[in-house]
């Protein structure tokens, strides 16, 4: 008999995971099914250029079912539960799937009622671009913008591509300029964290790049309520942040099915997950790769792809009774457009912050300094994500891994006790 | 690392204060832990927070951010921000002699 493999969410990590599982040594020993909601792939990271009229949804939109594999199934619908002890997935259309293996992929999902002020949907002048439909109304507000305060809040960590609020300000700078109303317009970048990013090298980087080209900071700002009527920002401890029109990205929790799912996952619906294996705490049969996982690492397309990698490896390993390999370490990269055709790159780690110097080794692309190549490998990342990431094809010269040898590491400072 | 005296007992700390080995911490401690954070006098409702964190520390190993500690502590966001100015779970940990909540990525 096949071995039963139910994959929840077919995104970037449910995708690459059945595909690689399908076209493993295994592959025609396994039984394949994938399941997710609906029927739309949407490149998330192209989420970020359509605001600014840079890409529409037909750039960043396919099918689901076109990017699998021949020979795996696959479900449309939403799920009701999962039972660990029964080893079973019921689905919302009454389906119960039995299951040897699961992967857990459903990724992240927003959570905008938990703020006061947020619950009435995007529009007017309470915009963001986490969806493709905010998105494309965000397009239309932006090119009716002609001046004022326009303000990027952060309400809570973590979010999908932690570095997209800072895109957004970079590009909305070039944006205004390009529109010949720079001067105009007053842009804030509001955070709930101590400055500009999370690692101290990189978080300076950034806030002298925002001061640079002239877009507020402020940080340490816990959003309590965004007040629509009066245009304002109101933190927990009623520090006020005034807005012509803001563009928030909210809260995210993991997928509700996981909390109707006895075991499965944490307060705030994420799966705790081995952070080297990617083996679910809850149970050995179940998996979690990507955004759904309550791991520290960015939730990121980069860190899907990485723990596919060694999670694809493992899921037959534990097939076969044998050891888990416990090598993710947490690698991490993204590109960050940062405006008049210029982006950035970061790489790093569980352990190691983003430092300068080149990637994938002593000659590549350079990091954390802004270039033109660095743009150019953004775009053409999107060729790459449906054409090699999705099918799981490997990337030459790409390890899931993280690379050290063309990183500027300083050596560890000898303290004295 | 660096050490620092506590109600007269010396204990290990980060850099920015917090405990770096909680088994240091007692809770005659955290009056005085509290003051260096501006908070006076510590109320129940402090205490049910502070004693929250720390469970919450040995059973997950880390402390809880302040949106799982709204969820899960029985205290609101916003009172914890009355009883926490500016960080609850920040000023919350440091109090509780917990190591700073890795928070985010």
């Amino acid at each position: 008999m096949k071995t039963r493999i139910v994959v929840l969410g077919a995104g970037t990590g449910g995708t690459l995971t059945a595909n690689r599982l399908r076209a493993s040594d295994r592959g025609d020993q396994l039984h394949i099914t994938v399941v997710d909601q609906d029927t739309r792939h949407v490149y998330q990271p192209g989420l970020l250029f359509v605001p600014f009229g840079l890409a529409t949804a037909d750039d960043i939109v396919r099918p689901r079912a076109k990017q699998l594999h021949h020979g795996i199934d696959f479900v449309q619908s939403p799920i009701d539960h999962v039972d660990v002890a029964a080893k079973t997935v019921t689905l919302v259309n009454a389906q119960t799937l039995p299951y040897d293996v699961l992967v857990v992929a459903t990724g992240a999902t927003l959570a905008p009622d938990e703020t006061e002020g947020l619950a009435d949907g995007w529009g007017g002048n309470v915009h963001s671009f986490y969806t493709l439909e905010s998105a494309e109304k965000l397009a239309i507000a932006l090119r009716g913008f002609e001046g004022g305060k326009l303000v990027l809040n952060v309400v809570d960590m973590p979010i999908k591509c932690p570095v997209a609020p800072l895109e957004f300000c970079f590009l909305a700078d070039w944006f205004f300029q390009d529109r010949k109303i720079r001067d105009h317009v007053e842009l804030t970048f509001v955070t709930p964290l101590d400055g500009a990013f999370t690692k101290p090298v990189a978080s300076e980087h950034f806030a002298s790049m925002l001061a640079d080209r002239n877009i507020n900071l402020v940080s340490e700002f816990n959003t309590g309520e965004v007040d629509r009527f009066d245009g304002k920002l109101v933190s927990y401890d009623d520090r006020e942040v005034p807005f012509d029109l803001a563009v928030v990205i909210p809260l995210h929790s993991g997928q509700d099915y996981v909390g109707r799912s006895d075991g499965l996952g944490d307060d705030l619906n994420f799966v705790p997950t081995n952070p080297n294996t990617l083996q679910s705490l809850a149970d050995p049969a179940i998996f979690a790769i990507g955004d759904a996982t309550a791991l520290p690492v960015s939730k990121a397309g980069s860190v899907s792809h990485f723990e596919g990698d060694i999670m694809v490896e493992n899921i037959l390993r534990y097939i076969a009774g044998r050891e888990l390999d416990a090598s993710y370490d947490g690698h991490a990269n993204c590109f960050i457009e940062t405006g008049f055709g210029k982006a950035m790159l970061i790489d790093f780690n569980y352990e190691q912050e983003p430092v300068p110097g080149h990637f994938p080794g002593r000659v590549g692309l350079p990091l954390m300094k802004e270039s033109r190549m660095n743009h150019l490998g953004k775009l053409m990342f999107q060729w790459f994500y449906w054409h090699v990431l999705l099918p799981g094809r490997d990337v030459p010269g790409i390890t899931a891994t993280m690379p050290t040898a063309g990183k500027q590491i300083p050596a560890t400072p000898i303290t004295e006790e | 690392m660096a050490t620092t005296t506590v109600a007269g007992v010396t204990v290990d700390v980060s850099d920015d204060g917090f405990f770096t080995n909680p088994e240091q911490w007692t809770e005659a401690m955290a009056p005085e832990l509290a003051m260096a954070d501006g908070i006076e006098t510590l109320t129940d409702q402090h205490w049910q927070v502070i004693r929250f964190m720390r469970d919450e520390y040995f059973a997950k190993g880390t402390g809880p951010t302040v949106r799982v500690l709204g969820k899960t502590s029985g205290v609101t966001v916003k009172e914890l921000y009355q009883l926490f100015p500016k960080g609850p779970a920040k000023i919350a940990a440091r109090i509780a002699g917990i190591p700073k909540p890795r928070g985010c990525i």
